[in-house]
């Protein structure tokens, strides 16, 4: 009669259930904050629960429903127009999306290029774009998106144009480095000693090695971007009021502050949460892709 | 048999920043310092050395990948460092290379068919088909004694020997007519090596290639090549057929490389003594003959003069004073 010996290695992984192993193993804190952003910004309009922009001055200044005074209906109380908070911070969403993913891809496009550029011809391409890199550094972000919404007149467009300016020396940087090395790798001299051109090496063997950190990067940029499109709009120079937006709600919140603070909380907190979860959510991948931080 | 390349006193230098922010203070590395050297179409041609002698610089620059500071590099007579830009890519479809580390010669990105199949689409992509391309690939694979299911693998999923037949088949697929190997079996296990360097003789064999080996395994070099270069610093020291110089080794520096081989003769005794001391700087070489620092039989002449590399018997050359002063004197 066989007689089966239990020992910790038979136990199969999946289950010794750890909080630990599941943590690291899938992005379930950065899932549970940007998931809610997501779907709010591209089904929003399919369940709002009222028009985000219908004001009703009689029922201005409600206090959201779990407060004294709150009707269930407009869930998380309305502002000084009436006008349903819920329904607002989903319609915010999909502002704060639109503009952060493609503030972010286009400041992407031109940051990976002119990075792997800089990085691969060297000499004095590398020389001229680095200094712009480092020029523009040394202006605040802040001031040089106000600058730009100022100058370019404001919308969405404006904003986008404008946190790519600002965002893609982060790109250049990071990318130049990374194509600095990978340069100097063996599989990039024998791509070039069989013949293939500058653009192939670029394109076939540079590009697909730096998706990863291009990735990360862009991930963590996201929480950045909706920062700083927040804050512009906050101070008056990106989105204005017929449109919503978070940045748009704490401004006009500021003043019922200490009546009703409901207003500017509720969008601080989609904002904070978002950000938040964009930044673990790109330290998750990093520890993903980066092998020498992977120990799952 | 007519060379397929020939190297004239092909010299390297490279210019060190050493000192200074604003009035900047230059050094020459001498990498590689007057090198002649010619190898025969079919023949298998070694360079040894110690590390920062040299050998890497010269395939790189048979590669051009760096430029020439002085000195000719001809390829089937043809000068490599003024071919024109249609000419320079016909000149990377015959000359190829395989590097000592295959993990990282590899793209970890792209899969093995488009690693293989890329040098057939670079060079002959507008004369061959889709197909065309593939068949070749797979027939390459199978050259290198790889299964053909192999092709959809990445190359992380592989063995360093099966990385390695995966480069191979990557540098031999144009059918090229050099292939330079740089340590091209170092980073294997022993019991790979054997296998690699068997598939690179038949290879050769059956694609009558020109191999240029650089390695610093003596034994192997022995056992692979028909020609042989001792570098040391920048220069040859000792050159000719590989039974010639290894039967009969005349510089002292050869003749303690060789002694330094763990041959597994039973009752050999240590004939030389081995090196004293370490490779002299290539930012600062000694004068004269660069081995007179750590060789026993070092006259003045030595740390005067430097010796030239003479022909001492057919097919065997060697550059050192003790060597051939006896020789000037007869003649």
């Amino acid at each position: 009669m066989s007689q089966t010996v239990k020992t910790e290695q038979d136990q199969p992984i999946g289950k010794t259930f750890s909080f630990m192993f599941v943590f690291k193993r899938y992005p379930i804190i950065p899932a549970l904050c940007l998931l809610p952003v997501i779907i709010c910004g591209i089904f929003g309009p399919l369940f709002y629960p009222h028009d985000p922009t219908m004001m009703n001055l009689g029922s201005a200044l409600k206090p959201p429903a779990f407060l004294p005074g709150g009707e269930f209906s407009y869930f998380l109380g309305t502002d000084h127009m009436g006008r349903d908070l819920l329904s607002r911070l989903i319609e915010g969403a999909r502002i704060s999306l639109l503009i952060s993913v493609f503030g972010v891809l286009l400041s992407g496009l031109i940051g990976c290029s002119l990075g792997m550029l800089a990085g691969y011809m060297g000499g004095k391409a590398d020389e001229v774009i680095m200094r712009v890199v480092d020029a523009q550094m040394s202006i605040p972000a802040i001031l040089l998106t106000i600058l730009l919404a100022a100058a370019l007149g404001v919308g969405v467009t404006t904003i986008i144009v404008a946190i790519s300016v600002v965002f893609w020396t982060g790109y250049a940087r990071v990318i130049r480095g990374e194509t600095v090395s990978l340069k100097q790798r063996e599989f990039v001299v024998l791509a070039k000693v069989t013949g293939c051109s500058k653009a192939r090496i670029l394109i076939r063997h540079i590009f697909p090695n730096l998706i990863s950190t291009i990735t990360v990067l862009a991930t963590l940029q996201l929480g950045r971007a909706i920062l700083i499109e927040a804050s512009i709009t906050f101070l008056g120079v990106g989105l204005q009021p017929p449109d919503t937006a978070w940045g748009l709600m704490i401004s006009e919140g500021r003043m019922y502050m200490a009546t009703a603070w409901w207003i500017p909380t509720f969008a601080g907190l989609a904002i904070m949460a978002t950000v938040l979860g964009s930044n673990l959510m790109g330290d998750w991948l990093r520890d993903k892709f980066d092998p020498k931080l992977r120990q799952l | 048999m007519a060379p397929v390349l020939e190297i004239k006193s092909l010299v390297k230098h490279f210019l060190f920043v050493t000192d200074g922010v604003i009035l900047r203070k230059y050094k020459m590395l001498k990498a590689v310092d007057g090198v002649s050297f010619s190898v025969d179409k079919g023949a298998c041609f070694g360079i040894a050395g110690e590390s920062g002698s040299g050998k890497t610089t010269i395939s790189r620059l048979i590669l051009l990948l760096e430029k020439i500071t002085s000195g000719k590099i001809l390829y089937e007579g043809k000068d490599i460092s003024k071919l024109a830009r249609k000419d320079i890519l016909w000149y990377r479809m015959r000359v190829q290379t395989i590097f000592q580390d295959a993990a990282s010669s590899l793209n970890p990105r792209m899969r093995v068919r488009d690693i293989v199949s890329e040098p057939l689409e670079v060079q002959l992509g507008k004369t061959l088909t889709k197909k065309e391309i593939m068949e070749r690939t797979e027939e390459m694979i199978r050259l290198v004694g790889l299964p053909t299911d192999k092709l959809a693998n990445y190359p992380h999923e592989l063995s360093g020997g099966q990385k390695q037949r995966v480069a191979i088949a990557k540098a031999v697929i144009l059918h090229p007519a050099l292939v330079i190997l740089d340590e091209p079996v170092s980073a294997l296990d022993v019991s790979i090596r054997a296998q690699i360097l068997n598939l690179l003789s038949d290879i050769q064999a059956q694609q009558d290639l020109t191999y240029l080996i650089i390695a610093h395994d003596l034994a192997m070099l022995q056992h692979v090549t028909t020609d042989i270069g001792v570098m040391y610093l920048g220069k040859i020291v000792e050159t000719g057929k590989t039974e010639n110089v290894f039967n009969e080794p005349l510089h002292p520096y050869t003749k303690a490389l060789f002694a330094a081989v763990p041959w597994p003769v039973p009752g050999r005794v240590k004939k030389a003594p081995s090196l004293k001391g370490e490779i002299g700087n290539p930012l600062d070489p000694p004068s004269g003959c660069r081995f007179h620092q750590r060789c026993e039989y070092a006259k003045r002449i030595c740390r005067e003069a430097e010796p030239l590399l003479v022909e001492t018997r057919p097919g065997h050359s060697v550059a050192c004073h003790k060597i051939n002063e006896p020789l000037w004197r007869a003649s």
